[in-house]
């Protein structure tokens, strides 16, 4: 593989042209792709601002060595939600209060959807520990576990049907 | 903003209404722009090359083989700074670029733009530097007595105040005594510094989208560093990603214009994590001494202290934060007798400055723990020294001043007392090892672990002191049923965006509030700091807004031959309040009609200290009370933080939601400072220059927090309403670590608690 | 630079036979820290994350060992039957990182990487794990004690690939502790991994961050396996304690930005002695 390779995201086949091999997935995401709702912190895995959901796992982009994704099927921020559409865990956000800043928002939003896939009525302490890998500044993190059990007891009387 | 119209249609908020952010559903989306977020099509990488010594002189500077490599554009050093060499928010100490000496590891020496950001990183390599190093000056206490020869021209004192008040002789049957220390904390905001220049053709001006705290304070120091008339520099606030007094000073945005105008192409600086620890002000890190006397039954009745804060290579706002520092000595406490000594230093370290709490977090955690030691001396609980003491409106300051503000500090402390304490024991209810300290660690059983309560109070000044001509600007148009606002308020996060919008609907009767773009083609607003922004340009916008509802009821008025003085807005309507059946909606009565007024707020002028330290410096105060309940592991010296409740003076509630944002929020960052977020410095340099080593509390760390929310209007305040944003953070450190005193039997005196503090 | 995906460990091998100097990619949570600060170019890299035959793990029939590839990333060793055989392991798993991190990390990774504050790496030393390594000439296995041989370095040759694992599935108590100063996402200033088997009735116990290897206490080990009442499953008070002191005086800590010497001997102290009482509840 030289300076061509292409990736997968959000289900649609992207070329990456003129990169340099050693680019993370944010850098190719922000910078060649044009996605830029991704955000990078820092670029250590220390913050989790970059989560995206790669083959389903969530990860952090900048750990990831973009060349070695392709055929691998990534979903960024601009992905979780239809067009136009927010998801439930977006809306829950911005109605609890959960957003200052907004910079962690995106890697927090994903890491939200990513727990609910995996517990669907998560405790307190779950929601804490599953989370604890996206380093919020601004809030405290009340408003954001708030909004997390709010989606998941919203859920769970939707029948388990998304909204 | 273009969804703002939509969002606030949906759910419209006055005053008082719990109301979302209009940004929030863009932030939520990876839809907002911040300053990262700015490609634009042919655009340079910039990069800064960096002293790597903390003290020394620059023998060789040799750019040329930087050069050779392609791809590079352009490399500036201080000889390629057309304007003023240097800037700096008090005094203008600071240099674009270092030119004869370093005084910092991390000082700027050179910038190139690129490419690639991996061109500029392989360009900063090349660059030949040779230095001669120089002794450095790293212990802030040779600064003080002068032993150690100046290391820059304008000395190594930053400023000296003392504090002098009523008999220097008083004392009382009881006297304790402490010493404290405060390590340096960052501000650590996730969205790294980033700015996109664009230069004018032929060089005439720059455009430059930034994330700052204040657009005018960069604006007049950027333009004297280009040598450039103020209006061929445009500001525009490009998304802010927190910032908690780390932006209040420059970084960037020299170099960022300077390498945009060389090369005429944009140019966009980005840092990383690293060189944002470099390049960014910290919290001064601080020793303090204090003795207070007091009456056997614990009324306070002299205070001693001495201040040294370490602020570091260069000025910044260095000698403001002292003055923060030494007139909070007393916290929000009655003190008829003080003497106090304070001095800001410069030293070899990074320069420190503005960080939420601003010199009070420092006085706070001495006060505090002498409040604490003066209970034990006079066999009281922490809450009765603290009510026995506790000041009021009309009490005089150790400066002289009068509080002439709500000063409710009996009631947010019987309002903590009163919340109740977590229900569950230690370890929780279940087995679950992460409600123990150590977590995950598996470090401990219950049966090792200890609970313990502290408290905390505090005063904290709001708006800028000592004569300063604070002011900010606000315009109002209101058109076809349209509100629309402009102002230069950098919104970082803090949700002014929202207020603004509230005062708007609540004044004019109006669902639609638009809102221009913040930049500096309007006045200044001043800073997003000192929890001045509700109070000052929530103050302009109420003004402007309500300039423009005067010539809404003139023009009314004149449609119906009344009074406007018989006019009022209810609901979305303008009504008669003569005839109550006279009523048109505001969009009915401003179809084809412009209103439009700018306001001014300025708060009442203040004035400087003098040499005794006495003058009323300060505009107004709002204080705080925090209960912290905490279980520790005394063996190994563990923390962790089961709740934090908390009574705030916060005047009003403009929005309860976003109130509560601030509380949690400022808790954590107090209670990073408390347990684990500290610069480590070692001769000069700065250790832990990540994430992975300067730890900030987790979803883990934070507890769940209890909140009373006092609402007493400020009569002195334009919308009632108290700033906000510092005290959580302030006392909040002191209840965590008198916790853990409690929790263990041991005296701790420095933050953060260090695991080695409390078991060795 | 060229980034070679290998989905077979012949292929990987091969690969790394031709290219020795080649950078073995694995979860990318330790080499792509480097390459994003510039302290690591890239030339080569394998990556060897899609090699399934490394993601697989096994019991052997007599069910007394495990082999884990070396590519099962910690979330899966967490929970479920691995957690169940080892649970020090999983404990460790539990540690490491935050979920992103533990979603893509791997055991290989933590071998490979060898820094003495790799959280599962006490265990395995605790567990006399075996490293199986593979290259175009074969395979060997070595014993985790002669794979680490210092700070981030280990005896794997450069045409060698880290495979997987083989731990004994032991009957007794057994368990890791691990200090850092915040409650999630931290690098352990001390850890502690103790691991009983009462086949042999001998005690294990490992030390990580305290040393440049990881430590195993063989002082303490053996004195202690005669001060326990074994059919009681009891140790008396003073025995605990001079457990964790022995155990401390194995730890061959430093003071860094993270901690101090002196403060990690302690902990290596209290851990050790909490953990020895958690395996032998009755005084």
């Amino acid at each position: 593989m030289a300076e061509f390779y292409s990736l997968r995201v959000n289900g649609v086949d992207r070329e990456v042209v003129d990169a340099q091999l050693g680019e993370s997935l944010l850098f190719v995401l922000r910078e060649r792709l044009g996605l830029l709702g991704t955000k990078g912190a820092c670029e250590q895995g220390e913050c989790g601002s970059c989560s995206v959901l790669v083959d389903g796992e969530l990860v952090c982009a900048c750990l990831v060595l973009a060349a070695a994704q392709s055929g691998r099927d990534i979903v960024s921020i601009e992905g979780i939600a239809p067009a136009g559409v927010s998801t439930d865990v977006q809306q829950a956000f911005v109605d609890a209060g959960a957003v200052q800043c907004g910079f962690c928002t995106p890697g927090l939003v994903m890491a939200a959807h990513s727990l609910l896939e995996r517990i669907v009525d998560p405790t307190d302490t779950e929601i804490r520990e599953e989370l604890s890998g996206n380093i919020c500044r601004c809030t405290g993190y009340g408003r954001l576990v708030e909004a997390v059990a709010n989606v998941a007891k919203t859920r769970i009387a939707l029948g388990g049907n998304r909204g | 903003m273009a969804d703002s119209g939509v969002a606030t249609r949906q759910r419209p908020g006055r005053i008082g209404d719990s109301v979302v952010r209009p940004d929030g559903r863009e932030k939520v989306r990876g839809e907002f722009r911040f300053s990262s977020d700015l490609p634009v099509e042919g655009a340079l990488w910039g990069a800064t090359l960096r002293s790597v010594h903390p003290h020394a002189r620059i023998k060789r500077l040799d750019v040329t083989p930087a050069w050779k490599i392609p791809g590079v554009e352009a490399i500036i050093t201080a000889d390629d700074v057309p304007g003023k060499s240097t800037y700096g928010l008090i005094f203008a100490d600071q240099p674009v670029f270092a030119s004869e000496v370093v005084r910092y590891v991390g000082e700027p020496l050179a910038a190139v733009a690129a490419d690639h950001p991996e061109t500029c990183r392989k360009a900063l390599e090349a660059i030949i530097v040779e230095y001669e190093l120089l002794d450095p000056l790293t212990d802030p206490e040779r600064a003080v007595d002068g032993s150690h020869p100046p290391i820059h021209p304008d000395g190594n004192v930053i400023r000296h105040q003392r504090v002098l008040c009523g008999d220097p002789d008083a004392t009382g049957p009881v006297v304790v005594e402490g010493f404290y220390e405060m390590g340096m904390q960052d501000q650590a905001f996730l969205g790294l510094e980033a700015a996109l220049a664009l230069p004018d053709p032929g060089g005439a001006g720059v455009e430059l989208h930034v994330a700052t705290q204040a657009m005018h304070e960069d604006l007049h120091q950027i333009a004297a560093c280009l040598g450039l008339p103020e209006d061929k520099v445009r500001l525009i606030l490009a998304g802010v990603g927190g910032a908690f007094g780390g932006r209040e000073d420059l970084s960037l945005q020299v170099h960022t214009c300077l390498l945009a105008l060389r090369t005429g192409r944009p140019v966009r600086v980005h840092y990383g994590r690293e060189e944002s620890f470099l390049g960014h002000i910290h919290r001064h890190p601080a020793r303090m001494w204090m003795r207070h006397h007091a009456t056997a039954d614990g009324r306070i009745i002299k205070i001693e202290a001495r201040f040294v804060l370490d602020g570091g290579a260069y000025a910044s706002t260095s000698s403001a934060v002292l003055v923060n520092a030494v007139t909070h000595t007393q916290g929000p406490y009655v003190c008829e007798n003080a003497v106090v000594d304070g001095w800001s230093v410069r030293t070899n370290n990074p320069p420190c400055g503005a960080m939420r709490g601003f010199g009070v977090v420092q006085a706070c955690f001495a006060h505090e723990g002498q409040m604490d030691k003066l209970a034990a001396a006079c066999g009281l609980s922490a809450v009765e020294i603290r009510l026995r003491n506790a000041m009021r409106t009309g009490d005089r300051l150790i400066t002289g001043q009068v509080v002439e503000n709500v000063a409710p500090v009996e009631r947010c402390i019987r309002e903590t007392d009163a919340l109740p304490l977590p229900d569950e024991p230690i370890g929780g209810f279940g087995d679950d090892p992460m409600r123990l300290p150590g977590g995950a660690g598996l470090t401990a059983d219950r049966g090792h672990i200890r609970r313990g309560i502290g408290w905390g109070v505090a005063i904290k000044n709001m708006m800028y002191s000592e004569g300063f001509d604070d002011y900010s600007t606000a315009r109002c148009s209101l058109a076809d049923g349209v509100a629309t606002l402009k102002f230069a308020t950098a919104e970082v996060g803090q949700g002014f965006v929202t207020i603004a919008q509230q005062i708007a609907r609540t004044l004019l009767g109006v669902d639609d509030v638009q809102l221009d773009r913040i930049d500096t083609t309007i006045g200044s607003a001043g800073s997003t700091s000192a929890s001045r922004q509700t109070w000052m340009s929530g103050g302009a916008v109420d003004m402007a807004c309500r300039r423009v509802r005067e010539r809404l009821f003139e023009h009314v008025g004149r449609m119906w031959s009344v009074d406007p003085i018989r006019l009022v807005v209810d609901g979305d309507s303008v009504v008669d309040s003569s005839d109550s059946s006279r009523r048109i909606s505001v969009a009915d009565a401003t179809a084809g009609q412009r209103f439009e007024e700018t306001a001014e707020y300025h708060h009442p002028p203040t004035e400087p200290l003098d040499e005794n330290g006495q003058g009323d410096c300060h505009t107004a105060f709002a204080f705080v009370a925090h209960r912290a309940v905490v279980d520790v592991d005394p063996e190994l010296g563990l923390v962790k933080v089961i709740q934090v409740a908390t009574a705030q003076d916060i005047g009003v509630a403009l929005n309860p939601l976003s109130v509560v944002g601030q509380l949690e929020g400022g808790i954590a960052q107090g209670l990073g400072l408390a347990v684990m977020e500290e610069i480590v410095m070692q001769d000069g340099k700065i250790r832990n220059p990540s994430f992975t080593d300067y730890l900030l509390p987790t979803f883990l760390d934070m507890p769940p927090v209890v909140a009373s929310l006092i609402e007493e209007p400020d009569p002195r305040a334009p919308l009632g309403a108290k700033g906000i944003g510092e005290p959580p953070c302030i006392s909040v450190t002191p209840a965590i670590v008198a916790a853990i005193r409690d929790a263990i039997g041991k005296d701790l005196s420095r933050v953060p608690v260090r695991p080695q503090d409390i078991c060795l | 630079m060229t980034v070679s995906v290998p989905t077979s460990v012949a292929e990987a091998v091969s690969l790394l036979a031709a290219a020795p100097d080649s950078l073995v990619l694995a979860g990318g949570t330790d080499l792509m820290v480097e390459v994003n600060a510039g302290h690591r170019s890239l030339d080569r890299v394998i990556a060897v994350d899609r090699i399934e035959e490394l993601r697989d793990w096994s019991i052997s029939a007599d069910r007394r060992s495990l082999t884990i590839g070396s590519g099962v990333p910690y979330s899966l060793v967490m929970d479920g039957p691995i957690a169940e055989l080892v649970p020090a392991l999983a404990q460790a798993s539990r540690t490491v990182g935050s979920p992103q991190i533990r979603h893509v990390g791997t055991i290989g990774g933590n071998l490979g990487t060898c820094s003495p504050a790799g959280d599962t790496l006490p265990v395995l030393a605790a567990l006399d794990a075996q490293i199986h390594l593979r290259s175009v000439s074969g395979g060997r296995t070595v014993s985790f004690s002669h794979f680490m041989t210092g700070v981030k370095r280990n005896s794997r040759q450069p045409d060698e690939l880290i495979t997987g694992v083989t731990l004994p599935v032991l009957p007794g108590w057994q368990g890791y502790s691990k200090v850092g100063v915040r409650n999630a996402m931290v690098i352990a200033t001390a850890s502690s991994c103790l691991a009983v088997d009462e086949s042999t009735r001998s005690v294990r116990v490992a030390l990580g961050s305290v040393g440049p290897v990881i430590i195993r206490c063989t002082d303490a080990e053996d004195w202690v396996v005669g001060q326990i009442d074994w059919e009681r499953r009891a140790v008396d008070d003073g025995v605990v304690a001079e457990f964790g002191q022995r155990c401390g005086v194995a730890a061959r800590p430093i003071d860094d930005h993270r901690s101090t010497a002196a403060y990690r001997r302690r902990a290596i102290e209290v851990l050790s002695a909490r953990q020895l009482r958690r395996a032998f509840p009755n005084g």
